[in-house]
C-alpha cells in the first residue's frame, strides 16, 4: 500500500479534478486529512459557525441596530483604521528588520533575534503595563500617549511586530545572492533588483505576515485595558464594546459585532492575497 | 441516584455522630470558590481562619477570581463552583435563573450579602490637588480614573455613587445628569476593571481614582502612595454570595463562617466594612486604623435609592438608552 503513495504515482490523477479525487488519498493521507479536519472543525469552524449562527438567529434587526449604535460604530472605525495603519507599518518595518537580520552581520544580532519574539511571549496585560510605564504620564523619556488614539496604535504595533518579521525571514534566507548578482550584471539597478526580483518572491510571505498582524490587531484586548483608557467614541476598541454587550447580557449584539470583525478580517485577507499575487506576477 | 446520595449523606452524618465528642474527624473535601477579583484577599484570610475551626478542619479550597460578570457566566458555562462571591446581586440572579443557586439564597441573616464597602475617592499621597468632596472632582484640571462601567459590572457602583450624591443633596435628576456629564468630561481613563483602574492610577494616570474603600485600604497596606477620602454622601457596596445547588455541605459551613463575627473580622482586617458587630478591629492602611470605618453622613443603598440592580442597570447602563451610555457619548463628542 505504501508504494502507492509515491508522489509520482498520485500526482497525475490529482490534476484531473474529476469525481475520482477522493480515491486518490492513500489510507495514511486520508487519516491525516481526517484528523486535520476534525481538529480544525473543533477548534475553529464550529465556534465560528456558532458566532455567525447566533448573529443570524438575532436577525437583521439586531445586526443593523448594533451597527447603528454610534459608540459601536466609532469603535469599529477606530479598531479597523488603527489595525490597517499598524499593518502597513509592519509590512515596512517587519521587512526591514527581517532584511537586517538575514543580510547584515552586527553585534547583538543574536540578542535581537530572540528579543523580536517577546511581544508574542509577554501576556498582553503586561505589555500594556510596560508600555504605560514607558509612554504614559510617568514616562522617563517624556513621551505620554496614554489614553489617546496613539496609545491604541502603539499597543497594536507592539503586539503585532513579530508577524511580518517571522514570515519574511525564512523566505529571505532562501533567496540566493547569485540571483541578485545576475540581475546586477545584466545592468539592473539595486532598486530594480529589489522591485523585480526580491519583492515578488517575498510578496507571499509579506502578505501572510500582514494578514496575521491585521487579524491580531482587530481582536486585541489585553494591552488596551490599561493603556487606551477605553474612552467612548475616542479610544474605545471593538473588543471592549463586545465585552460591554456581554456584560449587559446582550449576546446577540456581541455576536453581531464579532461577525462584523470576522467579515472585515476575511475581506482584508482576501484583498492581501489578490495584491500579493499581483506583485508576485510582476517578477 | 437520589437514593444513593441520601444514603451517602445519612452515612456521613451518622459516622460523624458516632465519633467521640471533641474529636471530629477532619473533613477531606476541596471546595471550589468562584469570586470577583477584589474578593481574593478577604477570602484567603477567611479560609485560613475557617480551617482553624472544628468545621473547617481538613477543608481545602481551589479558587478562581475574575470580573464578576465573567465569573457568573463561567459558572453557568460549567465552571465547577461550590460557592460564589460576586460583586453584583444581578450576577447571582443569573445563577438562580440557571438553577445553579437556590431561589432563597438571599433570605439569610445578611440577606445573601457576604461583604460590604463604600465608594471612596482615592488621591495621590498628600492630596496635591486638595480634593475633599464630589464637587471637587468636576473642577477643571482634575483627571478622573474609574473602571469602565460598560464592561465592568463592579465599576457601576462608582458611577451610581457620583449620581446618587446629587439626588441625596436635594438635586433633581437633571442636576445629577449634569454633574455626571461634567464628571465624564474630566475622566481620563476607564480601565477594564477595578484592579486595572488602580494599576493605571498607580502608574501615573489621572489625579483621582474612584474606588472602593477596601481597595484603597489594601493598596495602602501594600505601601502604595495613595490617600483616600470617604465622602459625606456615598454608596454602600454590597457583594453577594451563595452556595450552589450541587455544593458540598462544607460550603454552607464556610459561608456561615464568613458572615459570622469571626469571619467578618477577617474581612475587616483587609478593609471590608463588617456586616455584623465585630468589636474593635485594628485595620492597618485605614485613615484611622483604630476607627477604620467612619460612618458617612448619608449612606445610599442600591435597593433604597436606585430600586435595585435590575432597574439601575436598565436605567443607567443600557447599551443604547442608558443614561450613562448617553452621557459618555455626549462627552466623547464634545472634546
Amino acid at each position: 500500500v505504501s508504494t502507492a503513495s509515491l508522489p509520482g504515482v498520485t500526482r497525475p490523477a490529482r490534476r484531473r479534478r474529476s469525481g475520482r479525487a477522493q480515491t486518490d488519498l492513500t489510507r495514511s493521507a486520508g487519516l491525516g486529512l481526517g484528523v486535520g479536519m476534525i481538529w480544525f472543525s473543533l477548534l475553529v469552524l464550529i465556534p465560528l459557525s456558532a458566532v455567525v449562527a447566533k448573529t443570524v438567529g438575532g436577525g437583521w434587526e439586531v445586526f443593523s441596530h448594533t451597527l447603528r449604535n454610534e459608540q459601536t460604530w466609532a469603535a469599529i472605525k477606530l479598531t479597523v483604521g488603527q489595525a490597517l495603519l499598524v499593518t502597513v507599518m509592519n509590512v515596512v518595518m517587519g521587512t526591514l528588520i527581517a532584511w537586517v537580520l538575514v543580510r547584515d552581520r552586527f553585534r547583538g544580532k543574536r540578542v535581537l533575534e530572540v528579543v523580536i519574539d517577546i511581544p508574542f511571549a509577554l501576556p498582553t496585560i503586561v505589555a500594556g503595563l510596560v508600555l504605560l510605564s514607558l509612554y504614559g504620564p510617568r514616562s522617563p523619556i517624556g513621551i505620554n500617549v496614554a489614553n489617546t488614539r496613539s496609545a491604541v496604535f502603539l499597543a497594536l504595533a507592539f503586539v503585532t511586530l513579530p508577524f511580518v518579521v517571522r514570515t519574511v525571514q525564512p523566505v529571505l534566507e532562501e533567496i540566493e545572492a547569485d540571483v541578485e548578482e545576475a540581475a546586477a550584471s545584466l545592468g539592473a539597478s539595486r532598486f530594480t533588483t529589489f522591485r523585480r526580483i526580491i519583492l515578488p518572491s517575498l510578496a507571499p510571505a509579506i502578505a501572510a505576515g500582514a494578514a496575521l498582524s491585521f487579524a491580531r490587531a482587530i481582536s486585541e484586548y489585553g494591552s488596551m485595558v490599561l493603556l487606551s483608557g477605553n474612552l467612548a467614541l475616542k479610544t474605545e476598541v471593538t473588543s471592549v464594546r463586545i465585552l460591554t454587550y456581554i456584560e449587559n447580557g446582550d449576546t446577540a449584539a456581541a455576536a453581531a459585532v464579532a461577525t462584523i470583525l470576522l467579515l472585515i478580517a476575511l475581506t482584508v485577507i482576501v484583498l492581501l492575497d489578490v495584491l500579493q499575487r499581483r506583485v508576485a506576477r510582476r517578477g | 441516584m437520589l437514593v444513593s446520595a441520601l444514603v451517602a449523606t445519612a452515612c456521613g452524618s451518622s459516622s460523624k455522630a458516632a465519633a467521640p465528642e471533641g474529636a471530629t474527624p477532619a473533613r477531606d473535601v476541596t471546595l471550589s470558590l468562584v469570586g470577583y477579583s477584589v474578593a481574593k484577599t478577604a477570602n484567603n484570610a477567611a479560609e485560613k481562619a475557617f480551617q482553624a475551626t472544628a468545621n473547617g478542619k481538613g477543608v481545602k479550597f481551589t479558587e478562581s477570581y475574575g470580573a464578576s460578570g465573567d465569573q457568573a457566566r463561567a459558572v453557568i458555562g460549567g465552571l465547577k463552583a461550590d460557592l460564589v462571591h460576586l460583586s453584583l446581586e444581578t450576577d447571582v440572579t443569573k445563577l438562580v435563573t440557571a438553577n445553579l443557586v437556590a431561589a432563597d439564597w438571599n433570605t439569610g441573616p445578611t440577606k445573601g450579602i457576604l461583604s460590604s464597602s463604600v465608594v471612596v475617592i482615592s488621591v495621590r499621597k498628600g492630596n496635591p490637588k486638595n480634593i475633599k468632596t464630589w464637587a471637587d472632582l468636576v473642577k477643571p484640571g482634575v483627571g478622573i480614573v474609574t473602571p469602565n462601567p460598560g464592561s465592568s459590572g463592579s465599576a457601576r457602583w462608582n458611577i451610581l455613587a457620583a449620581y446618587g450624591q446629587i439626588i441625596a443633596g436635594g438635586g433633581s435628576d437633571a442636576d445629577a445628569s449634569a454633574y455626571l456629564t461634567s464628571f465624564f468630561k474630566n475622566v481620563v481613563a476607564l480601565p477594564g476593571s477595578g484592579r486595572d483602574a488602580t494599576t493605571a492610577f498607580l502608574a501615573g494616570t489621572g489625579d483621582v481614582l474612584i474606588s472602593y474603600e477596601n481597595e484603597a485600604i489594601l493598596a495602602r497596606q501594600q505601601d502604595q502612595p495613595i490617600d483616600y477620602i470617604v465622602p459625606d454622601t456615598t454608596l454602600l457596596i454590597e457583594n453577594p454570595g451563595a452556595v450552589t445547588t450541587t455544593a458540598d455541605p462544607a460550603a454552607k459551613d464556610y459561608l456561615d463562617y464568613v458572615i459570622s463575627k469571626a469571619g467578618q473580622a477577617e474581612f475587616a482586617k483587609v478593609g471590608f466594612r463588617p456586616l455584623v458587630d465585630v468589636g474593635t478591629v485594628k485595620v492597618t492602611g485605614a485613615n484611622n486604623p483604630d476607627k477604620p470605618f467612619p460612618a458617612p453622613t448619608k449612606l445610599l443603598t442600591i435597593t433604597k435609592d436606585f430600586g435595585g440592580w435590575s432597574a439601575a442597570a436598565k436605567k443607567f447602563f443600557d447599551a443604547d438608552s442608558g443614561l450613562v451610555t448617553q452621557i459618555q457619548k455626549a462627552t466623547g463628542k464634545s472634546s
